[in-house]
């Protein structure tokens, strides 16, 4: 590509030169994709290489690299591309989070976004966010490793993001003497592996990122392989084609109103096509119109697809605002009013089952907060384990309530409507990814019947007994992923009803402030356990449990 | 771009590299307060501002551009700012440090000082006066290699600290913005294109750019390894400098005295992307203040609030 403008002298002569360049860009597509490897597999080196054969280094950085490997002196004298790439460990001793390194390099074929996660504790949460917007995974194996617990969970994770193209990247073949008999071997392990976690195709390339076999070069050290090179694979593998036979949907981003005759949609389509004249429903209300106009800056469009931002203009008046998601008549998705999803968390602090957070899905925010979680994945081993709240990086499969329908879209249909993340309502924190695979109707509100279910009144006459079985509860709450409170008569005389003396009107009025504070916290997602000396009378709004309450078919009822 | 050659197939990789940039642009404005456009009238501001007009048309995009001037630009620069804001019909606020003003900071006497008062500083105090709660910036990851694991929203606290442990994960196209009173974001929609994408996207889209960037003779001398063009007579010669003309252009402006120039015949767009493809220095080079304190440089003037 840049040798083609050499010779190119005159301001016209560069002027075709770069018409023609740009032509040829017109056919130019983008493909993102992830790496994926443990540290020392080689990933900085492969991805070091892949910029430094594209041609797209400049002067200064060849300069600057070779001087800093014969600085580094780990390659005798050759150039070390790690270094290209290797901008992550100061930042890690700095303390500054990285979760993804975003490289960038082109061919005349393709425009590529490489989505570069450091290999070190954050893994899980660091890939889940490099892999959220990757076409591809290209995942490393060592060859004088093999398939390692690691590539298991890197695996494990492309699939959960819904990568459909993974390239098992088998690295390293100099030092196995490039022996075809090693790949083969890896291959028919990963191959047992990847049936059974449901990976349905990838391909196997044998390379040597440092010799640069088999990157941007076929090599002739391994004359028995005759597949693509990493390169010629990654210019040629076919991109999610626009497909036009699928259904349009595009959520409403913000709506533009310049003046009192215009108004237009703006969003950017998730799915499918749309034309003017297309009758399309606006979800949730269901409100049916035409579209009348898909208005750009370039002009009006006959038709739009999947992937541009466009505003479009529909022939009435109707209710449609941001978040609202706009959809084609002929197949409009149902309304969800509860959500199941495979959730990844984030953030250091624990889900708190039944806390309400932000949801943010499409262009649309609302309040939602987790039920209870099914089972935790264990990522090495793919198994189910039981329900838990999430830690950080954990993977767990969830019911979530929603405070009002969106379009049921599970991930699988949909990257981008199908996707979701959970946001602190306190600190603001981006803490949880979910991947939505099914639904519950839209019902009536019951969030208050709810929360005045979480308030339990433990029985019983002796304060010690009521204090040692609300224990008891709680740590059966606990088990079960709910987060709890004991309010009894020690955490209330010595805090909020530390003003109250002795006598039937004090008592009651602790009551009344016991049963006030219980309302709040129960409200926020927690279970109470108020455990006071009251007649059943007083034991409301909420439950009274006794012991005869823990038994496992008991404990349904009173753990919501 | 050509609307109806988009029927056809799927999108380019500059057509998605559009369309993603005016997604983040409307999720900014319908999830912010008061949003602004930091203008710095360089050609990445030429087509953030480009594509401002495309992600809210037929509406004027609906924030004001904002110009943290330091009084040392180009005067080429001023030219096209001026020109720019009489024909789009959107607000310009030009902000300059009065502190700075007052002391008469320059470049030739203050060193650091210099970026620090009239952009850091200056930054900070107009986003303060307007109480303008994001601010997109044109920022690119490719620019350097510290800049590649950057987000797209970056938070700062209320005192416009960049706290690199509370920067949020993005996953997918949901961007989360939301932020306590007082905090700010930075927003860069430009984070996934590269320098070539940005000329081949000016010379697409026809986008008006200062003449600087295009070759020509000009007055300059040569300084500590860089070219330096004598814009204007404020600029003090040393003894025995006397200004040379030589063909130049520039690959990034800032002020004029701390912008080191090419040497090139590249007297048209197209010459430019020719050259570029060729390949020669990488655009920071030319700009004395990553050099200031070696590498790492960036990253403290980041933590700082430069943008
Ligand atoms: N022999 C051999 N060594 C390699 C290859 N790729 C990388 N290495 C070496 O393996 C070590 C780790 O490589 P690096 O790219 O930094 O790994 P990363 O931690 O995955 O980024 C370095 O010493 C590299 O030189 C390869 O294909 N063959």
């Amino acid at each position: 590509m840049a040798t083609a403008f050499r010779d190119v002298t005159s301001a016209d002569a560069a002027r075709q030169a770069v018409e023609n360049y740009l032509a040829a860009n017109q056919r130019k597509s983008l493909l993102r994709f992830i790496t994926c490897g443990s540290v020392d597999d080689g990933k900085s080196t492969l991805i070091g290489r892949l910029l430094y054969d594209s041609k797209l280094l400049f002067e200064d950085q060849l300069a600057a690299l070779q001087s800093e490997s014969k600085t580094a002196g780990t390659q005798d004298g050759g150039l070390d591309f790690a270094l290209l790439v290797d901008g992550l460990g100061a930042e890690r001793e700095q303390g500054i989070t990285i979760d993804v390194a975003y490289r960038f390099f082109a061919t005349a074929r393709r425009k590529f976004i490489v989505a570069d996660t450091p290999g070190h504790e954050q893994y899980t949460r660091n890939m889940v966010t490099g892999a959220s917007t990757a076409d591809l995974a290209v995942i490393l194996i060592d060859a004088r490793k093999g398939v390692l617990i690691q590539t298991r969970r890197h695996s494990y994770l492309v699939n959960l993001l819904g990568i459909r193209r993974i390239v098992l990247a088998i690295n390293k073949m100099d030092l196995v003497g490039y022996d075809e008999g090693h790949f083969n071997e890896i291959v028919e392990n990963y191959r047992r592996f990847a049936r059974e976690a449901g990976i349905e195709a990838f391909v196997a390339i044998p390379m040597s990122g440092l010799k640069g076999d088999n990157i941007t070069a076929a090599s002739e050290a391994m004359p028995w392989y005759q597949g693509p090179t990493l390169l010629e694979h990654l210019e040629t593998v076919p991109l999610a084609a626009t497909r036009e036979a699928a259904p349009f949907r595009m959520a409403v981003q913000w709506v533009n109103r310049p003046n009192s005759s215009f108004r237009g949609y703006a969003g950017r389509i998730a799915s499918g096509t749309v034309r003017p004249g297309d009758v399309v429903s606006v979800l949730p209300s269901g409100q049916t119109a035409r579209i009348e106009r898909i208005v750009t800056f370039d002009g009006d469009l006959s038709q739009a697809n999947q992937g541009q931002s466009v505003a479009v203009t529909l022939d009435r008046e109707l209710d449609c605002s941001r978040g609202d998601v706009i959809v084609s008549a002929a197949e409009r998705p149902a309304l969800a009013g509860g959500l199941s999803a495979m959730v990844v968390w984030m953030s250091d602090e624990p889900l708190a089952t039944g806390r309400s957070y932000w949801l943010k899905i499409g262009a649309r925010t609302l309040s939602a907060s987790v039920d209870h979680v099914d089972h935790v994945v264990n990522v090495s081993s793919m198994e189910k384990g039981d329900g838990r709240p999430l830690a950080l990086n954990d993977i767990g499969h969830c019911a979530i309530r929603l405070d009002r329908p969106v379009p049921a879209l599970s991930y699988s249909e949909s990257r981008v409507l199908g996707g979701f993340i959970l946001i602190d309502k306190i600190s603001h924190a981006t803490v949880a990814a979910g991947m939505v695979d099914g639904f519950t109707e839209p019902g009536r509100r019951k969030d208050h019947a709810d929360a005045e279910n979480r308030i339990l009144w433990v029985a019983g006459p002796a304060n010690a007994a009521r204090t040692a079985f609300a224990a008891k509860a709680q740590r059966r709450l606990e088990a079960l992923g709910r987060s709890s409170f004991v309010l009894d008569e020690a955490v209330l005389r010595s805090s909020l009803s530390s003003d109250l003396g002795e006598g039937d009107a004090a008592r009651a009025e602790n009551v009344r402030r016991a049963r006030e504070v219980a309302k709040l916290m129960a409200s926020a997602g927690v279970h109470v356990l108020v455990a006071l000396d009251v007649t059943p009378a007083e034991a409301f709004p909420g439950r009274r449990i006794d012991d005869s309450d823990m038994g496992q078919e008991r404990t349904d009822q009173w753990v919501i | 771009m050509n609307a109806e050659t988009k029927l056809r197939r799927g999108l380019t990789h500059l057509e998605q590299l559009e369309a993603e940039s005016i997604h983040i642009m409307r999720e900014v404005v319908a999830e912010t307060e008061r949003p602004v456009m930091l203008y710095s009238v360089g050609k990445d501001s030429a087509v953030m501002l480009h594509l401002a007009r495309k992600a809210f048309y037929p509406a004027t995009p609906p924030f004001p551009l904002l110009h943290v001037d330091t009084t040392w630009k180009f005067k080429d620069m001023y030219a096209l700012r001026d020109r720019t804001a009489a024909e789009s019909v959107m607000e310009l606020i030009v902000y300059r440090n009065p502190e700075a003003v007052e002391r008469g900071i320059n470049p030739f006497d203050h060193g650091p000082l210099h970026t620090d008062l009239w952009k850091t500083e200056g930054l900070k105090q107009a986003l303060d006066k307007y109480g303008f709660d994001a601010a997109f910036g044109g920022a690119r990851r490719d620019e350097e290699k510290s800049r590649a694991k950057e987000r797209i929203f970056s938070f700062r606290t209320t005192q416009h600290r960049w706290d690199p442990k509370s920067q949020r994960p993005e996953l997918w196209d949901l961007y989360n913005a939301r932020k306590a009173r007082g905090e700010t974001i930075r927003v860069f929609p430009l984070s996934n294109w590269t320098e070539l994408d940005i000329w081949q996207y000016i010379y697409a889209e026809d986008i008006p750019i200062v003449p600087l960037y295009l070759a020509t003779p000009r007055p300059t001398v040569e300084r500590d390894g860089l070219i330096l063009m004598v814009d204007d007579d404020r600029f003090p010669l040393r003894e025995g400098e006397t200004p040379v003309e030589r063909s130049i252009r520039f690959r990034t402006l800032g002020c004029y005295p701390l912008t080191g120039a090419v040497e090139s015949e590249a007297a048209t767009l197209a010459e430019v992307i020719q050259e570029m493809l060729v390949a020669t220095t990488s655009e920071r080079q030319g700009r004395a203040i990553d050099r200031d304190a070696g590498s790492g440089s960036m990253e403290r003037k980041k933590q700082e609030g430069y943008f």
